[in-house]
């Protein structure tokens, strides 16, 4: 193997055999087959192959900053360079950065690469030291790529990265290894929000998914489905259906063989979701729901048999469940019917199943006040909160959003659900939901909002740009008197329809939040997250 | 058997409630928080419950008696911290009256904790007024007079303005304990706050208990001074203790509950409320600037973090 007329002929046997096997695997994955391990690493295999071949005819200048990017990695993730260690999921960069180290020395050893990894660290580091002393400028782009490496790297969420080509790129890698199906956007979007996704709800990713299922659980599938079409929509709703899913998984999992349950399920878990993420950006309450879980999948003791831990898991998810989402809205029913007296006009906005429990609590236990349902396009949930409350015997009027200030003089007090709390106190709510706080304001009227713990985020935003949805633009199309203007909005360039779902409210115009904890200002959401945090 | 116990327990709250008046009466300067819990802890000394419930219940039962007698916030958060304060420690002494001498000690901890808080207060924020400084404050509040004080003492130069403070012209009795101090002072109508403010380079007033929100509830003027103030940009600061730090989160002046808003005596005695003054009203934490407590310098939003700290 160490002539290079020997490397030629070995690689060209190796691909002749890679090739058959190559299309095994493709074929298997084409028919929706789970790719085992062993199929998983030879498919890793041959791609790394097909890239040291194409790289083999590139000239040295390529093979010199691929090299650099290779050792601007390594001191990063030193361990993953090694082959060996396939088994853990591999970051794509070490996969990338690993070809053009093969590329270059296919016949040394391992041991040999890994000491030559080292030398070439020491000398980087060694001509980094001088580089500061000095502070010259070195001909090649080493010197450039060192202070990167020496800035943590900031990681953003790849939701709200649509418009960088690269991170595009990672996220096609990675839903691509986990075979989770990549779903793409649609239709033209307004530039200030080219940053997030756009999808179409006429083809759900559930349509390039085979039947049956193999890969992604039935269930989550399903779930998948659900969110997407909108069928189930709200956050608790969303919540306990992910939890319910999972409960589903959970029992259907059985340990593979030489794996650890903690560690395995935690694994098989990703997958489904970046697909449920696929389907609908995830919301800050699955998110937390999503952590917990995951925390006492891998908090499983070793010796736990298999029945036992299932069982424990179920327990965990039922108890949270209970805690974090029914009894919290007791909790909070309890404080705010003391904020209810009689003769109030209550204005709420949209559909909060939390807002509506409390009224139908206040209800019950004889308050007399009247409740103003304030209502917007496209998605008019307002509806629904209107059919339950009446349904319980409540005096409700309703108006559109924009008779807001038409209305606001005879309101008491103002009810808002809350879709999160970030950490900086601002309230993560339903598109209309800040406009609503500034009116309300600007009459002086209260603002209280309800919201569960489980719901408080640790992420900070002060503007509804940032981290957003995009919902179906097609939405907005109205059908009046059989004529549909916007029918054909494709065609036209200049025009852009835009369908935010979220907004933020500065704490300035939140009077009172109600949490289970009790009632706190906004401002206090810290506090609640370093005293829940200390907890855990 | 039964008759004469029901007596006696009449006469030990009777006892409790003379007690604090007479606390009031012999040391007009105490705050009525700190003679309400040092009638609470004689009452806890003497009090001959068999087990810890009983014990909770009586002290529950002797605080809403002393709230009957003096219906100030005060008395109310004070009562409350006091309890919580005892009973914070694990009782797990198998013997009740170990248990007792632990909440009495501690008790007795509390009060002593307490009696100093109005000098470190006082000391806080005497540093904020300057040479030349023109004050204006509301009505009667030993706090606001100790920070004088403190001020006065350190050469300061400075000139007070206090409003005359209706129905009880209590802004009077704050003038002549100033005159005492040789600090000029002017007394100034109610209703001429906003003719003054412009004259005025900050306002100071007491509180009688520092709601949730970060909020105050004090005499009836002090809502009014806090929003001219904030129309003429002029800091709004508030000195209270600790101890009256509530757990009531008001939305606005109605929601205040009416145990506070009127006296004692007049809540007893008639039918409707509406007829009636009341004697506090709600300062909104957007009009404060700072709040200046024993536990240090506190912004209104910082109030809510203090108060998660005592009571979660």
């Amino acid at each position: 193997m160490a002539d290079s007329d020997g490397r030629q002929v070995v690689s060209i046997n190796h691909s002749t055999e890679e090739d058959v096997k190559l299309q095994e695997v493709v074929q298997a994955k084409c028919e929706g087959k789970e790719l085992t391990k062993e199929e998983k690493q030879r498919l890793r295999k041959e791609k790394k192959q097909h890239k040291k071949n194409k790289k083999d005819d590139r000239g040295p200048p390529e093979k010199e900053k691929e090299k650099e990017k290779a050792s601007v990695l390594a001191p990063s993730k030193p361990a993953t360079q090694s082959p060996a260690h396939k088994a853990a999921p591999v970051p794509v960069n070490a996969s990338a950065s690993e070809s053009p180290v093969a590329a270059e020395k296919p016949a040394k050893s391992k041991a040999e690469q890994r000491a030559e990894r080292r030398a070439r660290q020491d000398t980087e580091r060694a001509s980094k030291q001088g580089k500061k002393e000095g502070g010259q400028q070195s001909a090649s782009s080493k010197p450039k790529a060192t202070p990167n490496e020496l800035q943590p790297v900031k990681r953003l969420p790849e939701h709200i990265q649509v418009d960088d080509p690269a991170a595009l790129k990672k996220l096609a890698k990675k839903l691509e290894r986990q075979q989770v199906p990549l779903r793409s956007d649609y239709g033209y979007k307004v530039s200030l929000f080219s940053h997030l996704h756009q999808y179409s709800r006429k083809n759900p990713p559930t349509q390039q998914i085979s039947i049956p299922a193999t890969v992604i659980h039935p269930s989550i599938v399903r779930l998948g489905l659900q969110y997407s079409q909108g069928i189930i929509a709200g956050s608790n709703a969303r919540s306990v259906a992910l939890l319910h899913a999972f409960k589903q998984v959970i029992q259907d999992y059985s340990t593979p063989p030489n794996e650890e349950l903690s560690r395995d399920l935690v694994n098989k878990l990703s997958p489904y979701i970046s697909f449920l993420s696929q389907c609908r950006p995830l919301s800050a309450s699955m998110g937390n729901a999503i952590k917990y879980i995951k925390k006492e999948i891998s908090n499983i003791p070793s010796q736990c048999k298999e029945e036992e831990a299932k069982r424990r898991l179920q327990e965990c998810i039922d108890s949270y469940i209970n805690e974090k989402i029914i009894l919290a809205s007791e909790a909070i029913s309890k404080y705010a019917i003391e904020k209810i007296s009689d003769g109030d006009v209550i204005l709420v906005y949209g559909c909060s199943s939390l807002v509506n429990h409390i009224l139908c609590e206040a209800f019950e236990k004889q308050r007399k006040f009247r409740v103003i349902v304030v209502d917007s396009r496209p998605r008019l949930e307002g509806r629904e909160a209107l059919r339950r409350l009446v349904k319980k015997g409540i005096r409700c009027t309703y108006v559109l959003i924009s008779a807001l200030s038409y209305i606001l003089p005879e309101v008491s007090k103002v009810f808002l659900g809350a879709h999160a709390l970030l950490a900086n106190g601002y309230v993560m709510s339903r598109v209309g939901t800040s406009q609503i706080a500034l009116v309300a304001k600007a009459y002086n009227v209260p603002v209280l909002v309800c919201c569960e713990t489980y719901k408080f985020c640790e992420r900070v935003q002060t503007d509804s740009f940032e981290s957003n949805e995009l919902d179906d633009p097609d939405d907005l199309i109205v059908t009046r008197n059989g004529k549909t203007h916007l029918e054909n909005w494709q065609t036209v360039k200049s025009l852009g329809l835009l369908n935010l779902v979220y907004d933020v409210t500065p704490p300035d115009f939140v009077d009172l939040v109600i949490t289970d904890l009790g009632m706190i200002p906004c401002t206090s959401v810290p506090v609640v997250l370093r005293v829940k945090n200390v907890d855990q | 058997m039964t008759r004469i116990l029901i007596s006696s327990s009449a006469n030990i709250s009777d006892q409790l409630v003379e007690y604090f008046r007479a606390q009031i009466r012999e040391d007009p300067d105490v705050a009525s928080a700190v003679a309400a819990i040092r009638s609470l802890l004689k009452f806890l000394k003497r009090d001959q419950s068999e087990t810890i419930l009983g014990l909770r219940e009586n002290m529950t039962k002797a605080i809403h008696r002393l709230e009957e007698t003096d219906s100030s916030v005060a008395v109310s958060s004070g009562g409350e911290l006091f309890l919580r304060f005892i009973s914070l420690t694990s009782l797990e002494h198998p013997d009740l009256s170990q248990c007792k001498n632990v909440m009495i000690e501690r008790g007795e901890l509390f009060l002593k904790k307490i009696s100093l808080s109005r000098g470190k207060v006082g000391k806080l924020c005497h540093t904020f007024i300057k040479d030349g400084a023109k004050i204006l404050t509301h009505s009667s509040s030993r706090v606001v007079l100790k920070v004088l004080e403190n001020a006065a003492a350190d050469n300061k130069r400075f000139t007070v303005y206090v409003t005359e403070s209706q129905p009880d012209s209590a802004g009077k009795l704050m003038a002549q304990k100033l005159c005492n101090l040789n600090i000029p002072v002017t007394v100034v109508l109610d209703a001429a706050v906003g003719y003054i403010m412009e004259k005025v380079d900050l306002v100071i007033v007491g509180a009688e208990g520092v709601v949730e929100s970060g909020g105050v509830i004090n005499k009836i003027g002090t809502y009014q001074m806090a929003v001219c103030s904030k129309a003429h940009n002029k800091p709004f600061y508030v000195v209270a203790e600790s101890f009256k730090f509530v757990r009531l989160y008001p939305l606005n002046q109605q929601d205040v509950p009416d145990r506070f808003k009127y006296k004692a005596d007049i809540l007893k005695t008639v039918k409707d409320l509406n007829q009636e003054h009341p004697m506090i009203d709600y300062t909104p934490p957007s009009l404060i600037t700072l709040l200046f407590t024993d536990l240090g310098v506190l912004t209104p939003s910082a109030v809510s973090d203090e108060l998660i700290k005592l009571y979660l």
